[in-house]
């Protein structure tokens, strides 16, 4: 395994260093599928500069990274190459870690059910065998750093990829089983982008699992926990806050950072359903539709978290596909996260239904952003509506890659309680409908 | 009511120089000077009884605690490079300025009210000057008459570049006249002739001026100036010869006879022995006077002297040309602007500043104001002398705020001599909500002029001596010392395109963006809420019916 995870990094080093000593490095970086108004690179020199002149970043309106993103950037910025090359690497053995943290876990869990008779007979064959679960974290490695949009990200020196970076360190506290390390991390993953409080629910849930407590609303030692990791969470997110506080010495980065991504005032065009929504949005109706679209983003956690219970690890998957879907700015690189998972799930491949549609549509997609926008903005013969047509269908084609997903594991599970070959009440093969 | 504040005198004097250009065209500038000693802004008295200054302004400056205004209105573009310096520099379209009382407590409040009234007062779009467009300059614009405030919270500038300047404008302007348009120099003020002109700018200047050396009292000064150049072609039939009837169509008939002083000041500092031009009728009165670093030779025509309009009551200037004039004197400094880039998505905005002092460098102050949909990026920002980087020493810029200022770069740049100095930056453009683009959006969005003000060094030396009967056109600018004027230069307004959404989309955006969303929705509620079950098939419809029939009757159910 070492080896191969050894070429893999040698290969995907080479990529980018050659990526970003050509002129292909300027072009990535003015990318508007790439880069948002969030953590496009130019805009931290922008913010860099101005706090040089002696203007504060957040007077204007082009700098929305936090404060802790001024801190690191102000002594690195000349090393920021190097610092966005790391992360991906970063991102990718800690995913490379946590998938065979998951596969030992697996094995274990599947261990305990074979031994207790849980699964009928018939469907040995959906279980995991370590055989085909060895290559696993190195099929995880490889989706994450030769995913093109992970290179374009990195080229791009979005800082997507150092958010990406923290909610992989955060997923990876959580599977080892450090609540603290956890808390403290998903506090500062909030803090970057609000989004990932999302995933408190499936965080939690995975201690409770891990620790026996039965998740009833009636038990003081849910209670207990829960208390105990809320308040690790809240209490890290309030000492990140007030840090940034002191670095400027005012406020101003939270409209500018979180009023930015909830009020939505930039209209820059992304691969997301918010640009043109609100460009074409009606004044009267805009803080509807604003309260809405955010809305959407956080509500499916509460009834996900009731169904994948016993699940969390899935449920972690299910929240991040979402948020980027979802999100205010998206950006390939919030794309790239949650594929880099997917190979976690080759077993499902079986009950997938439309994979090959999905696949086509994303490749269709990701082929026809660049050329729509130049002939919208460069070449003038085309406009705007067939770059939202695009986005339109990408987000689609996630939508379903992420309902197939999920169809696929609540079919799995079914099939592990009630048997593989299903028969009808005369004998004949049956179908399996959701009713 | 007709109780007069004791010494509350006012005069009027009114000029009009008319000045060849080396292109052939001809420039004629017209200033009309009222004095009050009188105060706006005296708690105690209000001021009631108005004579010769407009009432209407009178108002508008005590009630909005006004201590500076200069507005200005203007059509065309000055050629400096053809033309040579104006007297007093405007440019293209509407262009507000107006310092506040350090009494006011609510400046923005006070901005807006104005905008509105004068918007009222001048029938010109003044209501669009907004939060969004207007800026404080920090050091451009420091007040040309009295007082010593630097406090830049008091001062609010505003342009329209796409303010169109025609009849509606020039009638209310003429209004403010004391002599309105029925005597004086006044009746030279004919629109048609006016508006049909490479440049046409007319402005109204507020501002209290001392009334001697030692400023022992003060007075508040209206200026009223109208420039106009006359394009050789259009206006002068292809012929060198102009005159007053030829420009204006009219002829003087008589001074303003509220006026002290009306005068009309030709420039022959180029004819001196009258071989380039014959100027009809002859006049024995010269007059010297430095102005813009130059010391230029007036013939001067009094027209408060009877004998001036000669048998026929009425005086027409002719100039003839008689030969070719020379090459023009180089304008020592001069500011172009225009937009690099291709797309809709960047662009880089180049300011060309030219020294052309052969061997003094002086400082400038430029001066951008870029609306808030086109975001800058400092951090482009170069300035290159001669190939190499100029460092500025002075930088003020306060970035924009969508939807609620834009932005203001303010930098001293030494200019070494003889050279051309280029200072890039490079911005990016917004996508607007569909309800903020203009009615023609592809005709594109207007950038207000930048502002390059500077000292320049002076050839000859100035006139600092304070005298009341300097001509009006050498004593717009306040000179503080001998070696150098003041002189401002407006760069070309930017037209830049923006993307654009499509504006019939707005139902079907909001159907097909939701119909996205829910999908998802649809997907996830179906997983959410239903579990998988065996499919058994249904029956068909007509053994349903027999199965209720043999459930009425007790019989056992078909399978």
């Amino acid at each position: 395994m070492a080896a191969p995870l050894t070429l893999l990094l040698i290969v995907a080093v080479t990529i980018r260093a050659v990526l970003f000593r050509s002129s292909l490095a300027e072009l990535i970086s003015e990318r508007v599928e790439v880069v948002s108004p969030l953590n496009a690179w130019k805009r931290v020199v922008e913010g860099l500069a101005l706090l040089d002149l002696g203007v504060s970043p957040y007077s204007g309106d082009v700098f929305h990274e936090t404060p802790l993103m001024i801190y690191l950037f102000h002594f690195t910025v000349d090393y920021a190459e190097i610092v966005f090359m790391v992360s991906p690497y970063f991102v990718d053995c800690l995913s490379c870690l946590l998938a065979s943290l998951d596969r030992a876990k697996i094995f274990r869990k599947q261990k305990y059910a074979l031994e207790s008779d849980r699964y009928p007979a018939d469907c040995l064959e959906l279980l995991r065998s370590p055989k085909e679960m060895f290559y696993i974290p190195l099929k995880v490695a490889m989706f994450y750093l030769l995913n093109p949009f992970t290179i374009l990200s990195c080229v791009a020196k979005s800082t997507c990829g150092l958010n990406n970076a923290i909610i992989a360190l955060f997923i990876f506290c959580t599977l080892k089983g450090s609540a603290l390390l956890s808390g403290i991390l998903l506090a500062l993953a909030t803090y970057q982008s609000i989004y990932p409080l999302t995933l408190f629910a499936p965080a939690l849930l995975f201690f409770l699992q891990r620790l026996y407590i039965p998740v009833n609303l009636r038990r003081s030692s849910f209670w207990c926990f829960t208390l105990q990791y809320a308040f690790i969470y809240v209490g890290s997110l309030v000492v990140i806050t007030g840090l940034s506080f002191f670095l400027l010495g005012s406020w101003d980065f939270i409209p500018s950072v979180y009023g930015f991504i909830f009020s939505v005032p930039d209209l820059t065009p992304n691969i997301g359903l918010f640009w043109y929504f609100f460009a074409e949005m009606f004044e009267h109706f805009r803080l509807f539709f604003i309260c809405v679209f955010q809305i959407n983003v956080f509500f499916y956690t509460i009834p996900l978290s009731i169904k994948l219970k016993e699940h969390p690890v899935f449920l972690i998957f299910m929240q991040i596909a979402i948020i980027s879907i979802f999100k205010s700015y998206p950006t390939v690189g919030d794309v790239a996260l949650y594929m880099a998972f997917l190979p976690a799930w080759s077993h499902l491949y079986r009950f997938l239904r439309n994979i090959f549609l999905v696949s086509c549509v994303l490749l269709a997609c990701s082929a026809l952003f660049p050329v729509l926008w130049h002939l919208w903005i460069y070449a003038g013969s085309a406009n705007s509506n067939f770059y939202y047509a695009i986005t339109l269908l990408f987000n689609f084609g996630q939508i379903l890659l992420v309902s197939d997903y999920f169809y696929a594991y609540l079919r799995r599970e079914h099939h592990l309680t009630h048997g593989l070959y299903l028969k009808k009440k005369d004998g004949t093969e049956a179908t399996l409908v959701l009713k | 009511c007709c109780q007069r504040h004791p010494g509350s005198v006012d005069q009027f004097q009114e000029e009009l120089v008319i000045r060849p250009l080396h292109s052939g065209d001809i420039y004629a500038s017209f200033q009309f000077r009222t004095l009050w000693d009188t105060d706006f802004l005296q708690e105690r008295q209000k001021v009631s009884h108005y004579r010769l200054f407009p009432k209407s302004l009178g108002q508008v400056l005590s009630k909005f605690s006004v201590r500076e205004l200069h507005i200005s209105f203007t059509q065309g573009f000055w050629r400096t490079m053809q033309w040579g310096q104006p007297f007093i520099p405007s440019p293209p379209g509407a262009e507000l300025w107006v310092w506040f009382h350090d009494t006011v407590s609510d400046v923005d409040g006070n901005w807006k009210e104005l905008t509105n009234v004068l918007s009222g007062i001048f029938c010109a779009s003044l209501n669009f000057i907004d939060l969004t467009n207007t800026v404080q300059p920090s050091a451009s614009f420091k007040p040309l008459g009295l007082g010593n405030a630097t406090d830049h919270r008091f001062l609010r500038y505003a342009t329209l570049p796409r303010e169109i300047v025609c009849t509606e404008n020039l009638t209310p302007w003429k209004k403010l006249l004391p002599c309105g348009s029925k005597a004086g120099l006044s009746v030279l003020l004919k629109s048609e002739k006016l508006f049909h002109s490479s440049f046409h700018s007319q402005a109204v200047h507020i501002r209290p001026v001392c009334q001697d050396e030692q400023c022992t009292s003060k007075a508040w000064e209206l200026r009223q100036t109208l420039n106009v150049v006359f394009d050789l072609y259009t206006s002068g039939q292809g012929k060198k010869e102009w005159s007053l009837f030829k420009m204006f169509s009219r002829t003087l008939t008589e001074a303003c006879p509220l006026a002290t002083s009306s005068k009309v000041y030709v420039d022959i500092t180029d004819n001196p022995e009258g071989e380039l031009f014959e100027l009809s009728p002859a006049t024995p009165l010269l007059s010297q006077a430095v102005v813009l670093g130059d010391r230029r030779t007036y013939s001067v025509f009094d027209l408060t002297r009877a004998e001036m309009f000669g048998q026929l009551r009425s005086l027409n200037l002719l100039l003839r040309w008689k030969g070719d004039s020379g090459d023009m004197l180089r304008p020592l400094l001069h500011a172009e602007r225009y937009v690099a880039g291709f797309g809709l998505q960047t662009g880089e905005i180049h300011t060309v500043i030219y020294n052309n002092h052969p061997y003094r460098a002086f400082p400038v102050l430029l001066m951008d104001s870029v609306p808030w949909y086109l975001q800058l990026y400092i951090h482009t920002l170069t300035v290159t002398s001669k190939s190499r980087d100029n460092k500025p020493s002075y930088i003020h810029y306060q970035p924009a705020k969508d939807r609620h200022r834009p932005h203001l770069l303010e930098m001293l740049i030494q200019l070494p001599p003889h050279s051309m100095t280029e200072v890039t930056v490079q911005f990016e453009r917004a996508l607007l909500k569909w309800t903020e683009y203009t009615p023609d959006p592809n005709h594109g969005f207007y950038v207000g002029s930048s502002v390059v003000s500077a000292l320049v060094p002076s050839m000859v030396a100035m006139n600092t001596n304070f005298t009341q009967d300097q001509p009006l056109f050498s004593s717009f600018v306040p000179v503080k010392e001998e070696s150098s004027y003041f002189v401002r230069v407006y760069t070309e307004p930017l037209l830049v395109n923006l993307p654009t959404p499509d504006f019939s989309m707005p139902y079907n955006v909001i159907c097909l963006t939701c119909t996205v969303v829910a999908v998802g929705y649809g997907s996830f509620y179906n997983l959410l809420t239903r579990t998988f079950q065996v499919d058994e098939p249904s029956l068909p419809l007509a053994k349903r019916l027999a199965n209720l029939i043999r459930r009425i009757r007790g019989v056992p159910l078909l399978a």
